[in-house]
């Protein structure tokens, strides 16, 4: 049984000539199945990508994580990783990779990959069906022993997971990031890392593997993704075809949208000491505005005017007026109200960076932003959105987190709601924003 | 202008050269919301010695990198807020043998492209924005020195070469960097930033004819000279040390095992090694290698694991590294793998199909406008077309491959960096 009705589609008008279109459909293929299909001959390779959503939590977030790293390791048909390469290699270089992402409170795991695309082949071979054949067999038939998963399989890729969650304190400024949010958000589950904890991977049995995969393959909602010069019908029955065993009928929710927090009266102030000589300072604010509000469009400016581009005030005095630090920068986290802050800041100037990040907030809390400023923030918005549809992987990513959102807006769409934002519109936005959580990382005494 | 067409990868380059003897390659995309230029120097931090107006000049290490920083200076103020200001996103980087400067942008495609070309061939630095930027430079050289990747590349590159300027930090030192002074910017501004030895390289739905008048009228007339440099003569064809261990906070050794190769002259034949070695490369450790599922499997190394081969001026080299519990193992069976395909050969069908993987893998790195304008200035630096790509590759013959790995793949040629945890971490 096949559910091929298109819930929307829509289209970018590629500019002058009008051959050159991009055309995005959104198909429910199985219930809970999802498929959001980008058309269009622009780029070398196509894009392939199954991805299942979860509610991100720390009892399951580790094992949700491993799941695909077990996963590709091999399959009844390819049964390790040379045989998996070698199939990869006779689609031109594809590649099939297991990924975990966090969209907001959604747990995202599964594959993208990638090959070349039909028209570039040496002998004009199509590639679609194998990689989707092969992307199906990944998801649904691993290679088992006594009916669990190939037991070395499952502790390599446990010892990788751990390696994984210990390498995080490698590069401190990704490290810093991560630690605010844990703190900022403990008790969320945004607080929860993508990869979970190094306890809770640690404690991973096959057992529990295999239930957490039978689970995902029966419950959770399947996003699909194509972006390739595929014909809509020639997606949809490749991939039904590959993905023919999965599981019919079951109800598969969606992850809900996260609650919103206030940010406590006295901001957390966290210091922690490692062997470094640069310290790296964070600060986690909640903005009351996340993707589905209506004056998201407003948060983006105010990002942008603070601390999101080189024209921002946190670029233009923070680092260039005041070399405080070598860098400093502010970032939203797109489906969920918190933007954070990092910097890069001599130990001894910490106070003094803290001082004027706070100060260049309060000047956009007043509006005190030349017309200019909010022009080249917006130019800046824009741009970003709309670069977004030249580039294969940011689209895919970009789709992944309006699906699991269940949002539709297209970056177009949503580059034209920034077009059309007030000033007032975003000081107001501006004015939302409070600081809840300080993080510092300073070098040992 | 000249129209070549490269059909077997859908790519077509409009290509002049002006009076001043820039050459300029503009890349056709229709259908693409953003156009992409770049427009680089042959100069970066490995050019620390070289001759100018009659005498040899040292320059402190850090120069090339330094002066990438205050070229965005202008009398009107800075060109990073002036491009920004359009929407484009600016950036520079300065690598070992080159300097570039580039934007992205969705509109005022041409006005941007003036700022760009202005603000690279106008040196503008006063000794206090100079002795401003030590302070701003200085924390990059500390994030670098925090960062275990880079120290342990330096590491290697220490490891393997006896004198080459390679192994010296791009950025320099905070000593290094307190030795320069506006007068030094200037000098190397003028050896290094002239129309002879730049090139521009342009992607997007823009006119390339546009494109070329706009050079004309803002770039200088004179084409400046050849500028000679030194690199400290030839290397010797083996590794300077067998390897170089520090100690930082990490949580796994990372390692960093590489092989002296011997560099190439300019030209197509560069293409072609860079191309042989990649693949060497491949079959020796590359992802569907045998040694890398081996590897993998008995945990010596996780998907972190990268490998390359480079090619500069008097220099080269093949090098993989990543994460491990003991990089020593891992370079024993490196070793031990190129013995038995000297010994073999590499089979016949993992060849084929490697082949067919690496010539797939670099057509669709043709999507990325940044990658396409930095290989196409490459390849002009390095005197080959960039996208005869294809044609260079189908030469390449199994017999090459086994070639290449037992001349660079040898105990005498390797060494070993390696970054361990802190103890008692």
């Amino acid at each position: 049984m096949m559910y091929n009705t298109p819930v929307n589609a829509y289209q970018t008008e590629d500019r002058k000539d009008g051959t050159k279109r991009m055309e995005v459909t959104r198909t429910e293929l199985f219930p809970g199945v999802h498929l959001t299909a980008v058309h269009t001959d622009k780029f070398k390779s196509a894009v392939l990508g199954l991805q299942f959503l979860l509610p991100l939590e720390e009892q399951t977030a580790s094992c949700n994580a491993l799941v695909p790293a077990v996963l590709r390791r091999g399959t009844e048909a390819h049964p390790d990783m040379e045989a998996l390469s070698a199939a990869l290699d006779e689609l031109y270089g594809g590649a099939l990779e297991p990924m975990v992402r966090k969209k907001g409170e959604t747990q995202c795991v599964g594959f993208v990959g990638s090959f070349l695309d039909d028209a570039y082949t040496l002998e004009g071979e199509p590639l679609l069906e194998r990689a989707a054949a092969l992307l199906g067999e990944l998801v649904l038939r691993p290679r088992t022993q006594n009916g669990r998963f190939t037991p070395e399989y499952l502790e390599g890729e446990k010892a990788n997971l751990i390696d994984r969650i210990r390498a995080q304190v490698n590069d401190k400024r990704q490290y810093a990031q991560i630690r605010v949010v844990a703190e900022m958000c403990a008790g969320e589950p945004f607080g929860v890392d993508k990869l979970g904890s190094e306890e809770s991977a640690a404690a991973i049995t096959n057992d529990a593997l295999w239930d957490c995969w039978q689970a995902m393959l029966n419950h959770a909602p399947v996003e699909l993704y194509y972006c390739g010069s595929a014909s809509g019908d020639r997606v949809q029955s490749a991939l039904s075809s590959a993905l023919a065993d999965l599981p019919k009928g079951a109800v598969r929710t969606v992850p809900a949208r996260p609650a919103g927090h206030a940010a406590p009266a006295e901001p957390k102030v966290v210091e922690e000491a490692l062997d470094v000589t640069q310290g790296k300072l964070s600060m986690g604010f909640r903005t009351g505005c996340d993707a589905w509000s209506e004056d998201y469009p407003a948060l983006t400016l105010v990002n942008a005017v603070y601390g999101g581009t080189t024209t921002s005030k946190l670029f233009m005095n923070v680092r260039e007026r005041l070399s405080l630090c070598y860098y400093a920068s502010s970032g939203l986290m797109k489906y969920k109200d918190v933007m954070l802050v990092a910097s890069g800041v001599e130990f001894g100037k910490v106070e003094e960076a803290k001082r004027e990040i706070l100060a260049q907030l309060a000047a956009c809390q007043k509006g005190e932003f030349s017309d200019e400023e909010l022009e080249w923030a917006r130019r800046s918005v824009v741009s970003t959105l709309r670069t977004t549809l030249d580039s294969q992987g940011r689209l895919e990513d970009y789709w992944l987190g309006q699906s699991a959102a269940g949002l539709s807006e297209d970056p177009e769409a949503l580059a034209q709601r920034v077009e059309r934002v007030s000033r007032e519109q975003v000081t107001a936005a501006a004015q939302k924003l409070a600081l809840d959580t300080v993080y510092f990382l300073k070098g040992k005494e | 202008m000249v129209r070549k067409e490269y059909p077997k990868v859908g790519e077509t380059i409009a290509h002049a050269q002006l009076d001043n003897g820039l050459h300029i390659y503009v890349d056709q995309k229709p259908g693409f919301q953003k156009s992409y230029a770049f427009f680089a120097t042959c100069y970066g931090g490995m050019d620390m010695k070289f001759y100018l107006d009659g005498t040899w000049r040292d320059t402190p290490a850090g120069v090339a990198h330094f002066l990438e920083h205050k070229m965005f200076d202008t009398e009107d103020g800075n060109a990073l807020q002036i491009l920004a200001a359009n929407g484009a996103s600016p950036n520079a980087f300065t690598s070992s043998a080159m300097t570039g400067y580039y934007f992205e942008s969705t509109e005022k495609f041409y006005e941007n492209l003036k700022v760009l070309l202005s603000f690279v061939s106008i040196p503008y630095f006063t000794q206090e924005s100079v002795d401003k930027e030590q302070g701003i430079i200085g924390q990059e050289i500390r994030m670098v020195e925090d960062d275990p990747d880079n120290q342990v590349f330096y590491a290697l590159m220490e490891s393997l070469f006896d004198h080459h300027p390679i192994q010296v930090s791009i950025a320099g030192t905070q000593e290094s960097i307190s030795h320069i002074t506006a007068d030094t910017l200037y000098a190397c501004h003028k050896a290094f930033y002239t129309p002879s030895n730049m090139v521009l390289t342009v992607a997007g739905d823009v006119d390339p004819e546009r494109v070329v008048e706009i050079a004309r009228e803002i770039l200088p007339k004179d084409p400046g000279g050849r500028i000679e440099r030194d690199y400290g003569g030839k290397e010797t064809g083996t590794a300077a040390s067998s390897g170089k261990e520090l100690r930082m906070e990490v949580s796994t050794p990372i390692f960093q095992l590489g092989f002296k190769a011997d560099p190439a002259e300019n030209g197509p034949e560069r293409l072609r090694l860079q191309l042989l070695g990649a693949l060497a490369c491949e079959a020796l450790l590359g992802n569907s290698s045998p040694l890398y599922a081996k590897l993998y499997r008995l945990g010596l190394i996780n998907k972190n694991f990268g490998y390359g081969v480079e090619y500069y001026p008097g220099c080269a080299l093949l090098a993989a590294g990543g994460e491990s519990r003991d990089p020593a193992a891992v370079r024993e069976a490196v070793l031990d793998e190129a013995a038995r395909i000297a010994r073999e050969g590499v089979d016949e069908s993992l060849f084929n199909r490697l082949k067919k993987g690496m010539y797939g893998a670099r057509v669709q790195g043709l999507n990325s406008f940044e990658n396409l304008c930095i290989e196409l200035a490459q390849g002009h630096f390095a005197g080959f077309e960039f996208l005869s790509f294809p044609q260079a590759f189908e030469s390449i013959q199994r017999r090459h491959v086994e070639e290449y790995l037992k001349a660079v793949v040898t105990p005498e040629r390797c060494a070993l960096a390696v970054v361990r945890p802190k103890e008692g971490a």
